[in-house]
């Protein structure tokens, strides 16, 4: 260990740090928390008091229940969430594999053209997006949604992956082809799990914009049996009046599942079976 | 029969011409070494067999079947790479039987060849690790245990031992050699280390900028090499060269005289500086400089020489060698 990190000064100060940004980080979502559990009258006379026995009242959180569809809007963010990590992970993967693996004639223009998502946002394109979907049909869809997600996570996804692929050991592919393994399995057994780190960081990258997305939901999908769980909470955000009580007791649920997944995929960027494969 | 052949293989990489008109026969159970220094297209040659890579022209033979178009796991070949290349999610019997598996093989066939291997190569009790549970040679000994078992007629090396440490390096290439006694195939190995050509091989491919420089048994090389590359690659320590204009005045061939050749001799022919001597016990290695030239003689035994100091050494003129300044051996 080197001698900067055993001094105890300086391990005292790299904690304080960190534990101040993380205190920073959490304020707002312990503040979201505390108040979801609170009368409307307390949350406004007094934002940071913990609920006591008083001001406690889980009268948010039955607003939500009862009003709408919560569960429908909770489902139908998650399969849009999942569906589009899903098909991002897959085909960002499969590109990245063959722009890293494979030489062919516009290998390089390619490996461009599909990095250059990543500087054009997806929304310019809105429009044209919403008639596309009314051509074909899939306007208030849920697929109306996943495609356009994939679409918007691909770019990224494929830049980080080839850029991962490229370092996979070429003797462990070519031991594979020598054992008589096809090419789908050379990827999908011996290259997929040796950069999974990489794709728990596009997982994590692509899954909380997706979640929180409040404008695509809105223009493809606001139809009652469709919404997403952001769109939905906005019910209760009025033009004039707000059910604070509620929003807030949505907020604090849609928390948990991306909380959920996030502890999922950064367990996989812990390395460990990967080593040993090559030296 | 011949085991494997190459007629005029060429390889290119875009405009980088990697191999240039290739020809070699391998006969049925022959160990054949290929060398030369890195960057010399030995490797690529060994992928080009393998069918890891394509030939851009030329014929590759395996067997009597021209297998240009046949794809790896078609070819009958196994291979064992540099960097061990296991599969990580498989425990070393898995590592094993997958090739058998994919070839359809019975299990009983399976289970019996795994057997014969793992005993082979003292396996037997880390059957059930995973790769990432061994140790170097333990990876090393488990991917030439995945070669074995497939039972191919032509085993292709990658430099197996270049990431083993010297003691474990040494027996690993008895263990090969041993290996080769026993199976009987033929064995094409590549590497960059000539002790590892010289004592394997039954023949020796010296190659430099992806051309065959000279083809022969370590011992024909050794004492008759065609050129200067040649000459100068095999042997350790390497071969010394110098203006035969030293000697004679006028003579504007390259005179080379291996290390053991030289001796000291007070009325010797060459006058030189001693400027470095390394000390092995058995051997002394003397470093020494004919006017800019560097010259190495090993001399058998113990010997008081001290940098500095000057010395005459004397050879036996027969047991010297002539080039043209191309490199070309005269005589």
């Amino acid at each position: 260990m080197n001698k900067a990190r055993s001094n105890p000064l300086n391990t005292l100060a790299m904690h304080g740090a960190l534990i101040l940004y993380t205190l920073i980080a959490l304020f707002p979502v312990f503040i979201i928390l505390i108040n979801s559990f609170k009368e409307r009258r307390s949350i406004f006379r007094e934002p940071l008091a913990l609920p006591d026995s008083e001001s406690f009242s889980t009268i948010g959180y039955e607003t939500v229940m009862q009003q709408g569809d919560f569960f429908l809007y909770f489902q139908n963010s998650m399969i849009v969430t999942v569906a589009s990590l899903f098909f991002i992970l897959l085909f960002g993967s499969m590109a990245a594999y063959a722009l890293s693996e494979y030489r062919f004639r516009g290998n390089m223009l390619m490996g461009l053209y599909l990095a250059l998502g990543i500087m054009i946002p997806i929304r310019i394109g809105t429009v044209a997006i919403l008639e596309m979907m009314v051509a074909t049909g899939l306007v208030n869809s849920l697929w109306a949604l996943i495609l356009v997600y994939t679409a918007q996570g691909l770019p990224l996804a494929v830049f980080i992956l080839s850029e991962f692929m490229r370092q996979v050991s070429d003797d462990l592919k070519n031991a594979g082809r020598i054992d008589g393994l096809s090419e789908y399995t050379i990827f999908f057994r011996l290259v997929l799990p040796l950069v999974r780190p990489a794709m728990a960081t596009v997982a994590v990258f692509n899954m909380i914009p997706i979640w929180n997305d409040l404008w695509f939901p809105l223009i493809l999908a606001p139809a009652e049996e469709t919404k997403t769980l952001t769109l939905g909470s906005q019910v209760f955000i009025g033009q004039f009046v707000t059910d604070w009580n509620a929003v807030l007791s949505a907020l604090s649920m849609a928390i948990l599942p991306v909380l959920i997944l996030y502890v999922i995929f950064s367990r996989q960027l812990i390395r460990g079976i990967t080593s040993g494969a090559v030296k | 029969m011949t085991a494997l052949s190459l007629k005029n293989v060429n390889k290119s990489f875009g405009k980088v011409h990697v191999l240039k008109d290739v020809n070699l026969d391998v006969e049925e159970g022959e160990f054949v070494v290929f060398v030369g220094p890195s960057g010399c297209g030995k490797s690529t040659l060994l992928r080009v067999i393998a069918g890891l890579e394509d030939a851009t022209s030329g014929e590759v033979s395996i067997g009597d079947e021209v297998v240009n178009m046949t794809p790896p796991s078609k070819r009958g070949i196994a291979m064992v790479f540099q960097s061990y290349a296991l599969y990580p999610h498989l425990n070393v019997r898995g590592n094993m039987t997958l090739a058998l598996k994919q070839e359809g093989q019975p299990k009983s066939v399976i289970e019996e060849r795994v057997q014969t291997a793992s005993r082979m190569l003292n396996l037997e009790p880390y059957l059930d690790r995973y790769p990432s549970e061994l140790s170097g040679g333990q990876r090393q000994r488990v991917a030439i245990g995945r070669a074995i078992v497939r039972k191919p007629e032509l085993f292709l090396f990658d430099e197996p031992l270049s990431n083993l440490d010297a003691a474990l390096r040494m027996n690993t290439r008895i263990e090969i050699a041993n290996l080769h006694r026993q199976l009987g195939a033929s064995m094409i190995y590549v590497t960059h280390d000539q002790t590892e050509a010289m004592t394997l091989a039954d023949k020796i491919v010296v190659l430099r900028d992806g051309r065959v420089e000279q083809i022969g048994s370590p011992m024909e090389l050794y004492n008759n090499p065609a050129n200067q590359f040649v000459a100068g690659f095999l042997g350790s320590p390497s071969m010394n060269f110098f203006p035969a204009r030293i000697i004679q005045d006028g003579d504007d061939r390259i005179m080379g005289v291996r290390p053991e050749d030289l001796f000291l001799a007070d009325d010797g022919i060459l006058s030189a500086r001693v400027s470095h001597v390394e000390k092995l016990g058995g051997d002394t290695n003397v470093i020494a400089h004919l006017k800019d030239h560097q010259i190495t003689a090993r001399l058998f035994g113990q010997h008081a020489v001290e940098e500095g100091q000057d010395l005459r050494f004397g050879f036996n003129p027969q047991s010297a060698y002539h080039f043209d300044t191309y490199g070309a051996r005269l005589y």
